[in-house]
């Protein structure tokens, strides 16, 4: 078979002119076909990270616990007692976008993949979804038509998620999903998963010892999501859907067959180096481990396993079917993992060997196809410090924000303030209300260790070996990080961190993922930039590593991009699971106060949104994100770590979206083995409109309740720690009944609350 | 005592169940691969839940066809325990050891969640332990959970008290609302003639400690060992 000769139509296809000219520099040759494939992949802004390398160096990596910092296939930390945790996020917006349920499912099969390479056992998963709004807003770009789109995206995608991790056995344990207009046409999928492996038993993606055999183990290579990283290192157009053949399809129960397969070849000691063929399939993960090692490799494709006939080198090479691993075996002791992998009924084979050098050579039908130096296509790859420039609006002051922002709220409110119904459209609107509609789609029990059900500020799995437990969250805010990116991430970061101590667990390291339009925009890459500075204060604050992580750029249709949206997945510790706090009130009588303190802090929130009804595109013109101190912020955290420590609160509750009334009403709520319970509070003013005592979203905020004999220490604990607490109110009564000031503003019981909050995403999506 | 957890392709219960048993019931336990042929030396098989072979074709309906069923088979017929959670209650009634079938949820979604069960029938060697109609907390975690059979059979289970557990409310009222599936009179668990095979759709094995929410799925576990005791003296 003769490849296609190169054109100048094929190059433009695959690299920039100027990449095309460093590519001939390294060769001191034009590539061919096969050699022109691999570089547009490998150099693709998916695999070579080219347009945010140069800032994604600046975060902290480094702490006691990092056992594997970024650069392998997920970050691996020590939890104590010669167990670690690897975990990683990582999105798969652009493919669910184009096919939901593929899309969903394959980014959860890819994450478990990238888990349990490093010899981890997958125990927990979790998704931070975002998409466009599911009802129509006349004054918006959400038509109707576009509304059913969303709710179709919505639906496809938590099936997918449930599709694959329900059948491969992975509890999905917690994660967000939250609405916005800008994720209209480009939703998020950003899916995280967490595996256990003892200390001495990580594995590595390194091709290393000269001569060892290379096994190709899992699904056949059909041809399937050709060029699936390269579409997603582009924007999307109106021809987005045709790209539907980029799209990969998920077998979750092969990937649990080969889960299985891999734990016992592991174990059985004959596996030198091991790596998924995720994005840009057997070329990445050949060209990675060859890299890591400092090897050469030399593969012969005609041994690799196929499914579909007459495949060529170039379509086998960048092919991403999933459920493949490449491994690199002990010489001589081959024939154990093949056999292991034939137990659980797949495919190993040898398909080539580490060779001296740094070579990646390429045989298919006897033919020389590739032959091209490891490092260049890696440590070469182009790096931009691409342009950037801060929008017109980033230099509007606080107090000029606030004024417009405050005229702007005066027009908006119109007639009698009814604080009842501002509390019920909040427990309704679809960012804060409950999503049981979409974790209960997911299995989150499997495996018996689930200690914190969906729902909560942080999921918590126990580790049955040891008597400690994970937490973990997922934590976005589009919002703020639209208003202002540096204070966004700073305020995401700590929001996770805090989430993580809502439950008593200490936080310990962090992944990341950054869902970004176009960074040849510089106003993007601007933002880009901010995020990278407010993550690294915030991470450094908490002494919180970033291990690993995931940039996705490109998400925008037609010009249209995402708001800048920085994912964060943190990671906490629980010493003793038995120390664990839940959200709910536990019991009438007990004590509610409020560690931190609220501040005018209404401008950028849900109730701005949902209520006043001002669009995210006014915000970013006119509001002032909360303002946050992380010094205060890490004295609340310190301070309710302390009390949960020591035994002396009965929840704890994270208060962000919505404020305090939302967060209080939340603790009221009933849960699995607690009937629902009133709260009667009496707040003070401190000079701040009753919109703003209830629903202004000031950050460094925790609820918190305990039993009154607990109070005096509880008090003493927050007084040692110079946290700010107040007692403000104590659990009784089926009523939610709030005053501020002496005079009450607010009174419903909770039962008809919690219907309200339930139902309302169920009502939307079947509307 | 010894128990034996049957692994497939799929299944992903088995260490739930292993834990469980070895755990909390304090029982030698053993998993054992689908492609084994020999039962001897166990008291108890659990075939436990997960997605043997993908679900491809229809739940359960490939596992039938693995070796160790035929073991199964013969195990069950010497009167010796067979307990099928989940996966593994539709691998049964595949497998022709209990009467009817398991159909897509009536909501067309997986379902997970805590549901209430009522034990209907607690003369058998699984509930012997636990008061009649006691409501058990017991999750649920399934997509194809919705139980049918004919009249003909339907009838039969009612009459020989092979219906043991039903979904009910939180104080084990029988009500549509109850029903997280859509299964035919609310059903939840059945077992064979002789009550030695038991099938179940809600997971017992992630019931079994407090830290998970609820203890109520131990007493089943517990009524199965005491009746192998009782059984061997």
């Amino acid at each position: 078979m003769t490849s296609p000769a190169i054109t100048p139509e094929l190059i433009e296809q695959h690299v920039t002119p100027e990449e095309y000219g460093k590519i001939i520099e390294i060769l001191g040759r034009e590539p061919n076909f096969t050699e022109l494939g691999i570089f547009s992949v490998m150099w693709s802004e998916h695999c070579s990270y080219k347009s945010s390398r140069v800032h994604l160096r600046r975060l902290p990596t480094a702490g006691e616990r990092v056992i594997v910092p970024p650069g392998e296939n997920a970050g691996v930390v020590d939890i104590g007692d010669d167990w670690c945790v690897a975990f990683k996020v990582e999105s798969h917006n652009h493919p669910s976008f184009i096919e939901p349920f593929q899309g969903a499912a394959t980014g959860v099969g890819g994450i478990l993949r990238d888990v349990f390479t490093m010899g981890a056992r997958p125990i927990a998963a979790m998704n931070s979804l975002r998409f466009g709004p599911l009802a129509p807003n006349e004054k918006g770009a959400t038509t109707r038509k576009i509304a059913n789109r969303n709710k179709s995206i919505l639906k496809g995608v938590v099936e997918g998620i449930g599709f694959y991790g329900n059948c491969f056995g992975v509890p999905t344990v917690g994660g967000e999903v939250v609405f916005d207009e800008a994720y209209n046409l480009n939703p998020l999928v950003n899916a995280f998963a967490l595996g256990l492996v003892r200390k001495d038993q990580i594995f590595f993606g390194k091709a290393s010892g000269i001569g060892n055999p290379v096994l190709y183990v899992g699904a056949k290579t059909g041809r399937d999501g050709i060029h699936g990283a390269t579409m997603a290192s582009a924007e999307f157009d109106d021809e987005a859907l045709e790209k539907r053949p980029t799209v990969q399809v998920g077998d979750p129960f092969l990937e649990k067959l080969l889960l299985e397969a891999c734990l016992e070849a592991m174990r059985s000691g004959a596996i030198e180096g091991i790596q998924d063929m995720g994005a840009a399939g057997l070329t990445s993960s050949s060209v990675e481990m060859a890299d890591r090692a400092g090897t050469g490799l030399e593969l012969d494709l005609t041994l690799v396993p196929q499914r579909e006939t007459g495949m060529t080198a170039y379509e086998m090479l960048l092919s991403e079917s999933q459920e493949r691993m490449l491994i690199v075996a002990k010489a001589g002791r081959e024939r154990e993992l093949v056999e292991i992998f034939n137990k659980w009924d797949l495919d190993a084979v040898v398909i080539g060997k580490v060779v001296e050098g740094n070579r990646l050579k390429v045989i298919h039908h006897g033919e020389l196809m590739a032959d091209l130096p490891v490092d260049k296509l890696t440590d070469e790859a182009p790096r931009y410090e691409r342009p950037m420039e801060a929008p017109a609006y980033a230099s509007v002051g606080r107090d000029e924000r606030a004024a417009k922002w405050k005229a702007r709220a005066q027009e908006a409110r119109h007639g009698e303030r009814d604080l009842l119904q501002v509390l019920e459209t909040l427990l309704s609107s679809p960012d804060i209300c409950s999503k049981h509609w979409v974790y209960e789609q997911y299995d989150h029990m499997v495996r018996t260790n689930t200690a914190i059900l969906p729902g909560a500020d942080a999921a918590v799995v126990r580790v049955k070996e040891t008597r400690r437990a994970i937490s973990m969250c997922l934590d976005g805010n589009g919002l703020y990080s639209a208003v202002d990116p540096l204070e966004g991430a700073k305020l995401t970061v700590s929001e996770a961190a805090r989430n993580n101590v809502c439950v008593g667990a200490t936080p310990i390291a962090v992944t990341n993922c950054l869902n970004f339009a176009s960074p040849e925009r510089p106003k993007i890459m601007w933002a880009f930039s901010q995020t990278i500075d407010g993550m690294k204060a915030a991470c450094e604050t908490f002494d919180t590593p970033v291990i690993s992580g995931n940039v996705s750029f490109y998400n925008e249709t037609d010009g249209d991009g995402v708001l800048p949206t920085p994912t964060i997945g943190m990671v906490g510790l629980l010493e003793d699971v038995r120390k664990l706090v839940t959200q709910g009130f536990k019991k009438k009588g007990d004590v509610i106060a409020l560690l931190g303190t609220t501040n005018d802090d209404l401008s950028v929130s849900e109730y701005s949104q949902a209520v006043l009804g001002i669009s995210t595109n006014e915000l970013i013109e006119i509001g002032s994100v909360p303002a946050l101190d992380l010094t205060l912020e890490k004295t609340v955290q310190e301070t309710c770590l302390k009390l949960a420590d020591e035994m002396l609160i009965a929840s704890a509750h994270d208060c962000s979206d919505g404020g305090l009334a939302i967060a209080i009403a939340e603790c009221c709520f009933s849960s699995l083995n607690n009937a629902p319970d009133g709260a009667a509070l009496e707040l003070s003013s401190n000079g701040l409109d009753p919109e703003a005592v209830l629903f202004s979203e000031s950050p460094s905020r925790i609820v918190i309740s305990f039993s009154p004999e607990n109070a005096d220490s509880v008090a003493s604990v927050a007084e040692e720690m110079g946290c700010p607490f107040e007692v403000i109110g104590k659990v009784e009564g089926d009523d939610l009944k709030i005053s501020i000031d002496g005079s009450e503003v607010l009174n419903a019981p909770v039962a008809a609350l919690e219907m309200k909050w339930k139902h309302a995403l169920e009502s939307l999506l079947e509307a | 005592m010894k128990f034996g957890v049957l692994v497939f392709p799929g299944s992903n219960c088995d260490h739930d169940a292993y834990h469980v048993l070895s755990k909390h019931v304090g029982q030698p336990v053993d998993f054992i691969w689908h492609r084994q042929t020999d039962l001897s030396g166990y008291d108890a098989v659990i075939v436990p839940g997960g997605f043997s072979y993908g679900d491809y074709l229809r739940a359960g309906a490939l596992a039938r066809f693995s070796p160790v069923m035929k073991a199964v088979k013969e195990f069950a017929a010497e009167g010796k325990f067979v307990f099928g959670i989940c996966n593994g209650f539709q691998i049964l009634c595949e497998a022709g050891l209990l009467p009817g079938a398991l159909m897509r949820n009536n909501n067309l979604h997986f379902v997970c969640k805590h549901v209430n069960l009522r034990v209907e029938n607690n003369r058998t060697p699984y509930t012997d332990e636990i008061t009649e109609a006691k409501v058990l907390s017991i999750p649920i975690a399934h997509a194809d959970g919705n139980y049918v059979c004919d009249d003909e059979t339907f009838q039969s289970l009612e009459e020989n008290g092979q219906i043991v557990f039903r979904y009910c409310d939180e104080n084990g009222e029988i009500t549509a609302d109850s029903n997280p599936n859509g299964s035919r009179s609310n059903i939840a668990g059945i077992c064979n003639l002789d009550r030695n095979v038991l099938g179940m759709m809600p997971h017992p094995e992630r019931a079994c400690e407090e830290l998970l929410g609820s203890n109520d799925g131990r007493e089943i576990f517990r009524s199965l060992a005491g009746s192998i005791e009782a059984l061997a003296a």
